[in-house]
């Protein structure tokens, strides 16, 4: 007998998703949606597309998923199918077979490279039981810095990154919320960069490098994610 | 009332490795209002939740209990080192992920006990959520402690720390104790919970090791073991869950968010196993075998993959390929699932019942998993000790098929320090991968056909044949293994084709004070885990010299050690230590067969040659079902069926 081999499937629809994640599944990795939303489509049925080959794979592709522990608004992945589906259906359908904390925002049908539409990030850090004046003289410590770099580790080894490189705007509010009353929000406008910096590289420099201590843990949220608007200074629809 | 922690968790969770194992919220779990509850579960596996998850037992028990109206059941995990301490320092208890409720609100901790690795993780368990670690010190406002699972068959080395156990099939045994939780709630918890462990205890379905006293003698072996009080029986039956056609669990298995050890929708299509493997405590203590039908597996399958969404479905069982209707039952799955990326696996395939009709089945849909088989002993002559009769020529026929038809890779099992092993013994296992290689590339015409020998100590369990049997030590296992590696790596033709994994031996010593120990034994699980013990089933937190140490300081004046406990090889009239609890296996034809097994002589598997009285049947008032059959449960063949099929029978539609 020959090794079972498969076709690839034909796409024949490629649509474009926005999710959010919050709540429980902000603890979720990327790589546990990525399982929830394979296992969710085969409940529903929705005509995915698999590759080829001995292994076939769901024709799913994703980029800049926010880290573990962070909520989203604007997480992106585009999805290839054998046959055209209505999306307001399809969103409805996918949302609610995923847990509860995973929810489909938007579709749209895909254009150009995912990657290439999300250019920058909106991100917010709640910072409970602390005013707002302390996050705004620790922004302005940083910010006075001409440069603030953190270590990664890539493929390609150790690397530098500049937190205040990609550092558009921020803006700084206070706010009500948990049982401690006041919390500060701080939200900030970066570009993505290769490797990009997370929300939680900046939380670690402001701890570092100025005089800021969150007495709890710091929850962080993206926004909005896509290609930078020079008008509005955000992050624009990568849908439109 | 019993609040969610979740708020106070929340932040803590931030901090520790793979929060999400803790969050629960996965499709399918279940989340009951706890006020609609008569008697509450907690459904706590001993193990980290990524081994947890996927365990049958407690998917088929959460599904059963929460089935109820007036039950509830939620589930809990062993929590790692990191959170522990987050919850420890922030004076939190340990919760369920489902409606993350601290344990201790809950009626009923039902434990599952897999293996023994996890009691240093039980005790962490306990503690954490506030609980005295002893039974004998807990009050009304604790929940009761209840232990099963195949390791509970001995639960004497954490008799201390339960305060009830349950022997054999879970099913009908939590619902009975459901039973007996809310009429003694109902009446107003009469007598407290002596009272309740009483009327247990004297229903003869649950084993209260409180009530029965264990004398030592001076050479350190038991005297006695004697209920401490009347209405007590003196011995304890396993339960048997028979007709399984009534029994479709899990209906809707949770499907994990986080990455688990097994990602599949698992259906077992048998319980129980009468192959006669010796050595298998699993095989002794699930008599008598009890087969699903061919269409309620399919309608399971069916039913599981439409509500989880997985790939893959799992034919579960303790060898797979012995159902009556294997053959039948992976065509059709193969025939329904074609075409829509859902791939078959058989986990558990003996050489003998595996042919290569059943493989091609298996994979037409997708992904070829490798080939894996347990010839478990390396020479001819020590499977027949094991009872694991499989022939060599067997195993080469079986392979060079598999080789035949495109499979590259075959992965063998074995153990080491089976009884009677000698160095020969084991240097076969070198030998036999050489054949399997010389026959893969004799059949193939390729030379990148690999073999990988997985090799580890063999550790004797409680109710097998080999209860008896001394433990080989863990520096002869590791000499023995070295020698074999060498063996393996010796002949260059042959070397780079052959994978060797081996576990080393010293786990296994631990394993094996946890499996044929005492009551004695509980204060060195509780001291190791005083000094930090976590894990013992994971290599990176396991601690040999910790449970040496523990062993030797608690032990020093007392004539029993951890080699008293595992490389002593036990005689006939030694009192052990579960003797009181009664796998329905025959004390005499146990002995027989480990008698049986030092003679080299086999023994038939009572499905198709003629019933070896091993008792189970008889004192359990149980018998072999298996298909094909009729419709209706009532119209089963009677118990004098037993042995009347033959192999010819028995092999049907996969001829």
């Amino acid at each position: 007998m020959a090794e079972p081999t498969n076709e690839a499937q034909p796409v024949v629809a490629k649509v474009r998703c926005r999710y959010s994640k919050s709540g429980r599944m902000r603890f979720a990795s990327h790589r546990d949606f990525q399982r929830s939303l394979e296992r969710a489509v085969r409940r529903i049925g929705l005509p995915v597309a698999f590759s080829g080959g001995f292994s076939p794979r769901p024709r799913i592709s994703y980029a800049n998923a926010a880290p573990t522990g962070v909520a989203s608004r604007a997480e992106y992945f585009d999805m290839g199918l054998t046959r055209d589906v209505s999306t307001d259906e399809m969103i409805e359908a996918l949302s609610a077979a995923l847990p509860t904390g995973f929810v489909i925002e938007a579709a749209s049908p895909a254009r150009g490279k995912l990657g290439e539409r999300l250019s920058s990030s909106h991100w917010e850090w709640c910072f409970e039981g602390v005013g707002d004046g302390a996050v705004r003289n620790a922004v302005n410590q940083l910010l006075a810095l001409n440069s603030v770099t953190v270590v990664r580790m890539t493929k390609s080894g150790q690397k530098e990154i500049d937190v205040l490189a990609p550092w558009v705007d921020h803006a700084v509010s206070a706010s009500q919320c948990g049982d401690e009353g006041i919390c500060a929000i701080l939200r900030v406008v970066l570009h993505h960069t290769t490797p990009a910096v997370r929300p939680d590289d900046v939380l670690a420099v402001l701890v570092e490098r100025t005089d800021l201590k969150p007495p709890r843990p710091v929850l962080m949220t993206r926004l909005a994610q896509g290609p930078f608007d020079e008008t509005s200074g955000l992050p624009g629809d990568p849908l439109a | 009332m019993s609040d969610s922690i979740f708020t106070e968790l929340e932040p803590l969770l931030a901090e520790v490795n793979r929060p999400v194992q803790y969050v629960g919220g996965e499709v399918n779990a279940i989340t009951k209002d706890w006020d609609s509850a008569t008697v509450r579960w907690v459904l706590l596996y001993p193990d980290a939740y990524e081994v947890g998850a996927p365990n049958q037992g407690l998917q088929i028990l959460y599904e059963v209990l929460n089935e109820r109206p007036d039950v509830l059941a939620e589930r809990a995990y062993a929590i790692w080192p990191d959170l522990e301490a987050l919850l420890r320092s922030n004076g939190l208890p340990a919760f369920t992920i489902d409606g993350h409720r601290p344990l201790r609100s809950f009626d009923v901790i039902g434990v599952s006990l897999a293996t023994e690795l996890g009691y240093t993780n039980l005790l962490t368990s306990i503690d954490v959520a506030g609980l005295p670690l002893h039974s004998r010190d807990r009050t009304d406002a604790d929940p009761l402690l209840v232990v099963g699972g195949h390791a509970a068959f001995n639960p004497e080395p954490i008799a201390d720390f339960v305060d009830a156990v349950v022997l054999g099939d879970g099913e009908e045994a939590v619902l009975s104790l459901t039973e007996f939780l809310r009429d003694w709630k109902q009446q107003g918890a009469p007598g407290g919970r002596k009272e309740l462990l009483r009327r247990l205890a004297a229903s003869g379905q649950f084993y209260v090791p409180s009530f029965y006293d264990v004398r030592y003698a001076d050479d350190g072996a038991i005297e006695s073991v004697v209920p401490n009080r009347p209405g007590v029986p003196w011995t304890i039956a396993k339960h048997t869950l028979m007709d399984l056609d009534e029994w479709p669990y899990p209906k809707a298995p949770v499907v994990p968010v986080a990455e688990t050890v097994h990602e599949r929708a698992s259906t077992e299509i048998f319980r129980g196993c009468t192959r006669g493997c010796r050595f298998c405590q699993a095989g002794m203590i699930t008599r008598p075998v009890r087969e699903r039908s061919a269409s309620t597996v399919a309608e399971m399958v069916d039913h599981s993959l439409a509500k989880t969404g997985y790939r893959e479905v799992g034919l579960l069982s303790l060898s797979s390929a012995d159902h009556s209707e294997i053959g039948k039952l992976a065509e059709g799955l193969a025939d329904r699932y074609e075409g829509t990326m859902t791939s078959l696996s058989l986990p558990s395939t003996r050489v003998d019942a595996f042919n290569i009709d059943l493989a091609n089945e298996l994979s037409r849909n997708g992904r070829r998993s490798g080939l894996t088989f347990a010839p478990e002993g390396g020479s001819e002559r020590l499977r027949k000790v094991i009872n694991k009769t499989v022939t060599e020529e067997d195993l080469i026929r079986t392979v060079s098929a598999a080789y035949g038809s495109g499979w590259r890779a075959v992965k063998l099992y074995f153990m080491c320090g089976l009884p009677t092993e000698t160095d020969d013994d084991v240097l076969q296992i070198a030998e036999l991968a050489r054949r399997v290689i010389e026959a893969g590339r004799e059949i193939s015409g390729r030379r990148d056909i690999r073999c990988t020998v997985s090799i580890g100590g063999f550790v004797p369990k409680p109710q097998t044949p080999f209860q008896w049997a001394g433990q080989l030590g863990h520096e002869e296992t590791d000499r023995r293994l070295r020698l074999l590696g060498e063996a393996l790596r010796a002949d260059r033709n042959y070397a780079r084709a052959i994978g060797f994994r081996y576990h080393d031996g010293r786990p296994g010593m631990v394993e094996g004070l946890l499996a044929r120990g005492d009551r004695r034994v509980g204060a060195v699980i509780e001291e190791v885990w005083r000094r930090g013990g976590r894990f013992d089933g994971w290599s990176e937190h396991f601690d040999f010299d910790l449970w040496r140490s523990c062993a030797e300081d608690l032990w020093e004046d007392q004539p029993i050690s951890l080699s008293w406990f595992t490389t002593r090889e036990r005689t006939r009239d030694e009192i052990l230590p579960w003797q009181h609890l009664d796998a329905g296996l025959d004390a005499d034809w146990l002995w027989q067969d480990w008698q049986d097994a030092l003679a080299e002589d086999e023994v038939g598997d009572c499905r198709w040659t003629p019933c070896s009285a091993c008792g189970v049947c008889d004192v359990m008032d149980t018998m072999i079902q298996i298909g094909p059959r009729p419709q209706s449960a009532a119209e089963w063949a009677p118990p004098t069926g037993v042995g009347a099929r033959s192999p010819a029978e028995r092999s049907g539609a996969d001829g």
